[in-house]
């Protein structure tokens, strides 16, 4: 191990009654790549945010590289040798990737000079990149290769990356493991966010575990299983899906035939061609890369949005096309988007009146004055029912954790009894916990004889939890193929490079 | 090293400080106001006096405050939809003119008659009148994505041109020695005081019906739901399967409707005729009702109140201390920001910072 580059002590940063981090200790060294792991909401990101910057801990101290310093902004952060690679991007999309390395670096323009610098980084790093298209051309691999060049343009003595996995491909995750290999190699301290664990034993040779603010392990990630692991972010064991009874396929309750849709967004996914059935009993998945069309087939299936070409859409047997998301509601269709708020709830709502969203059209809530007595009611058989974890007996939505308020959403939904049920992303940015207990709560609706669809980027969610499994690839979807007879392997082949393309390999 | 200021979102907001906000709003409008009036060389005890005890103490002035607030109260419980929808119509003002002429137009073509059914005419043609001159914006909006904010504020001029053609032209009273003004309504087209030598009208009991039926939209109605979703989180009101468009263009339906009748009702109970500038920029003023009332329908009602206590005053000032009128709507400007930054204030609390250079 080569010198301590950071050293954190007694971190502790409490956010009123709730103490995001407790007393945290870590070390970080040159030419080491430390894996911190931890559920949502265990205060990995807090952390984060403190050695960047972003947050002043209440009490403890940092050295970087022996001295003891002050963060009070991320340009101190990166004055001191720290550079950050977020989950989420902050590029401009309609700027090329040069221009958008360029903006953060002080005095800096996207000219001949800078260009040279960047390739001679890329070349460096292995980090294959077009420097010419605009950001929204891209991939999230691509995007992400932006954010870490960035990042090492500023010759960071440690590099932070947040979750850098959740949206690459195998083989994308493959190369950036590479680069921070090098990186590594060359001094530099990587800290390496996730909670995928095989690819932290793959990679890191320390991992510090984080549950609810404190540390409660610092240990070698490739001498313990990943169970292990596991079992120390939760806390007591890892939570498996339970299976459900055998039970036989009934009718078909979602069909599409030839679905070709044109989106309305400039940056969206062109669907063509789809072919997708699920039937009563059933739960199939969709799985793919970010961003090639899911949340295109969410909008078309549930009618929020997307204008259908060609082809159809049949529901419960019945042509809804072009019917409105109320009208496939009345058919015993229920639908949970990608975001919790702001989609699937209103944030400044009470639960109680965020049950009307859904309900409205087909729960006998009144059809001109709302009974409050039966959206109270429901609200409270949700939060009982599903486990829903509230500050208050009838709080604002957005005074839910993710988790809490992904339990509230799926439950009100499944509440109402539903024939068909349709979930984009039902665990994302969801704590271990919760998520199985929705994934569960989505099998046992399948198994009660309800047709289930799973649109999710999580691989092992899809495997988990599918009968059938169909990737998505640039706006097609292939065949939906049985679980058991699919491997990893060729998911992943799908992933990269669609149906069409997968087939002439294979 | 440097400082800078943070607005820290508040994780509560007490209720007692949401309840207290806006006196304590008004109050520090007050203190720069009397300062104001102060560095202008008045007393600005005597400024309080005139504007504020006076129209609440002396009856006929009271009688007054509640007529100024009554288009007040309806234009601005009308703007709420909108507002609410996060839908900007800045044109309650042309919607307003369109309601006189239109309802001033019955009382012209129907001069000389009586009957109980003019006054009920009037009122529908000044509703239908505010409410298709809104549906302009709104079908401008949806057909072509065109920005609300600009229509509505621009066919406020086309309306006042309107009326001044019409004053001017077809509808000038040939009796009038050529004033730009209409004849004089006859009794069955004017609105009648409630009591013996009073002056208020029904048009007030019209105007707190609506704070009625707005209460019971907001707090109970799907609609109401419907509106709010579709302001606050639009997806959400996509994912509920609201109708956007549909949102769209009845709001600015009730809105203008709502408009419509106040103008209606101004003309036939406060000036009995049509002439230019009747509309005393009323449309405009409601805006900041709307918003000192924090956009609820209970909330407009009072400010409606407060901001007719200003006018009133206002005008006995420019009389008995020779204060301009000007003062008055910088009071009420004031009396807005004070309002809104209390609003801020209660969702966040200032953070002084120190950075490093």
């Amino acid at each position: 191990m080569g010198p301590e580059r950071i050293r954190l002590a007694g971190i502790t940063k409490a956010f009123g009654a709730l103490k995001a981090n407790d007393h945290v200790d870590l070390t970080l060294h040159a030419g080491e790549i430390h894996a911190l792991l931890g559920e949502n909401g265990a205060g990995k990101s807090t952390l984060m945010k403190i050695l960047y910057g972003l947050l002043r801990p209440d009490s403890g101290e940092i050295r970087i590289n022996g001295q003891r310093v002050t963060l009070p902004s991320p340009r101190a952060a990166r004055a001191q040798g720290i550079g950050m690679v977020f989950q989420h991007f902050s590029l401009f999309e309609d700027f090329t990737a040069l221009e958008n390395i360029a903006i953060p670096l002080d005095g800096r323009t996207a000219d001949a000079t800078l260009r040279a610098e960047v390739e001679a980084k890329a070349r460096h790093f292995g980090l294959a990149i077009a420097l010419d298209r605009p950001v929204h051309t891209l991939s999230a691999g691509e995007r992400q290769r932006i954010e870490i060049l960035r990042a090492l343009m500023q010759e960071p003595q440690v590099l932070i990356l947040d979750e850098p996995t959740s949206v690459l491909t195998p083989d994308e995750a493959e190369a950036l493991f590479a680069t921070l290999e090098t990186l590594a190699a060359e001094g530099a301290g990587i800290l390496f966010i996730s909670h995928k664990l095989e690819e932290v034993r793959r990679l890191c040779s320390r991992a510090t575990i984080l549950r609810g603010g404190k540390v409660v392990a610092e240990t070698d990630p490739r001498a313990v299983s990943a169970a292990d692991l596991a079992a120390l972010m939760v806390g007591e064991g890892v939570l498996d899906l339970r299976p459900v009874a055998e039970h036989a396929l009934g009718e078909p309750l979602l069909e599409l035939h030839g679905l070709s849709v044109a989106t309305e967004g400039v940056h969206g996914v062109t669907l063509r061609d789809i072919d997708l059935t699920v039937r009563a009993g059933e739960v199939v998945a969709i799985a793919g890369v970010a961003g090639n069309g899911q949340s295109e087939l969410y909008a078309a299936m549930s009618g929020e949005g997307g204008r259908v070409l060609s082809g159809e859409i049949r529901i419960a047997g019945q042509d809804v096309t072009r019917r409105d998301i109320n009208a496939r509601r009345m058919l015993g269709a229920a639908f949970v988007p990608e975001a919790r708020l702001g989609q699937a709830t209103l944030p400044q709502g009470p639960l109680s009146e965020n049950v009307i969203l859904s309900w409205h059209a087909t729960g006998s809530l009144g059809r001109w004055l709302l009974d409050t007595v039966r959206t109270g009611a429901v609200a409270r058989k949700v939060i009982e029912r599903f486990d829903v974890r509230t500050p208050s007996p009838d709080p604002q939505a957005a005074q839910l954790s993710g988790g809490n308020l992904q339990k509230y959403v799926v439950g009100r939904e499944i509440e109402r009894q539903p024939r068909l049920m349709i979930v984009d992303q039902p665990s994302w940015g969801v704590d271990a916990r919760a998520a199985t207990h929705i994934r569960q709560t989505l099998l046992d609706l399948a198994a009660s004889g309800a047709a289930v669809l799973v649109i999710s980027q999580d691989l092992d969610e899809a495997m988990a939890m599918a009968d059938r499994i169909a990737v998505m690839h640039g706006g097609h979807l292939s065949a939906a193929r049985p679980v058991p007879a699919l491997s990893r392997a060729e998911i992943g082949l799908l992933m990269v490079q669609g149906e069409n393309a997968a087939r002439g390999a294979a | 090293m440097s400082f800078n200021i943070a607005l820290v979102p508040r994780r509560e907001i007490s209720l007692v400080r949401q309840m207290l906000t806006p006196f304590l709003a008004l109050v520090v409008a007050l203190l720069i106001g009397g300062l104001i009036v102060w560095l202008m060389g008045r007393s600005p005890v005597k400024a309080f006096d005139v504007f504020l005890r006076e129209p609440l103490t002396d009856p006929w002035a009271l009688q007054e405050v509640l007529l100024k607030s009554t288009p007040l109260m309806l234009i601005s419980i009308g703007l709420i939809f909108c507002f609410r929808a996060n839908r900007w119509n800045i044109g309650a003002e042309g919607q307003f003119l369109l309601g006189g002429i239109l309802g001033g137009g019955v009382a012209i073509a129907t001069h000389g008659m009586a009957g109980p059914w003019i006054l009920p005419l009037m009122m529908l043609a000044g509703a239908l009148g505010g409410m298709l001159y809104a549906a302009i914006p709104a079908v401008l909006r949806n057909r072509f994505g065109i920005s609300e904010i600009l229509t509505s504020l621009m066919l406020v001029y086309v309306a006042e041109l309107l009326l001044d053609y019409l004053v001017r032209g077809p509808w000038r009273d040939p009796k009038g020695f050529n004033f730009p003004q209409s004849v004089p309504f006859s009794d069955a087209a004017q609105l009648q005081p409630l009591f013996e030598g009073g002056r208020l009208h029904a048009g007030f009991v019209l105007a707190l019906l609506a704070v009625l039926v707005a209460i019971l939209v907001f707090r109970r109605s799907l609609f109401g739901f419907a509106v709010k979703a579709s302001g606050e989180a639009p997806r959400a009101a996509n994912f509920a399967g609201f109708n956007e468009m549909r949102i769209t263009l009845v709001v600015f339906l009730i809105s203008g409707a709502l408009a419509g009748l106040a103008g209606m009702i101004e003309v036939s109970g406060q000036v009995g005729q049509l002439r230019p500038g009747f509309g005393q920029g009323l449309g405009f003023t409601a805006i900041i009702v709307a918003f000192l009332g924090r956009l609820s329908p209970v909330g407009a009602m009072l400010s409606s109140f407060v901001i007719a206590v200003l006018l009133i005053g206002a005008e006995s000032a420019q009389v008995s201390l020779k204060l301009p009128f000007d003062l008055t709507r910088f009071f009420m400007g004031m009396l807005l920001i004070t309002v809104l930054a209390g609003e801020s204030l209660n969702r966040y609390r200032l953070e002084f910072r120190r950075e490093a250079a």
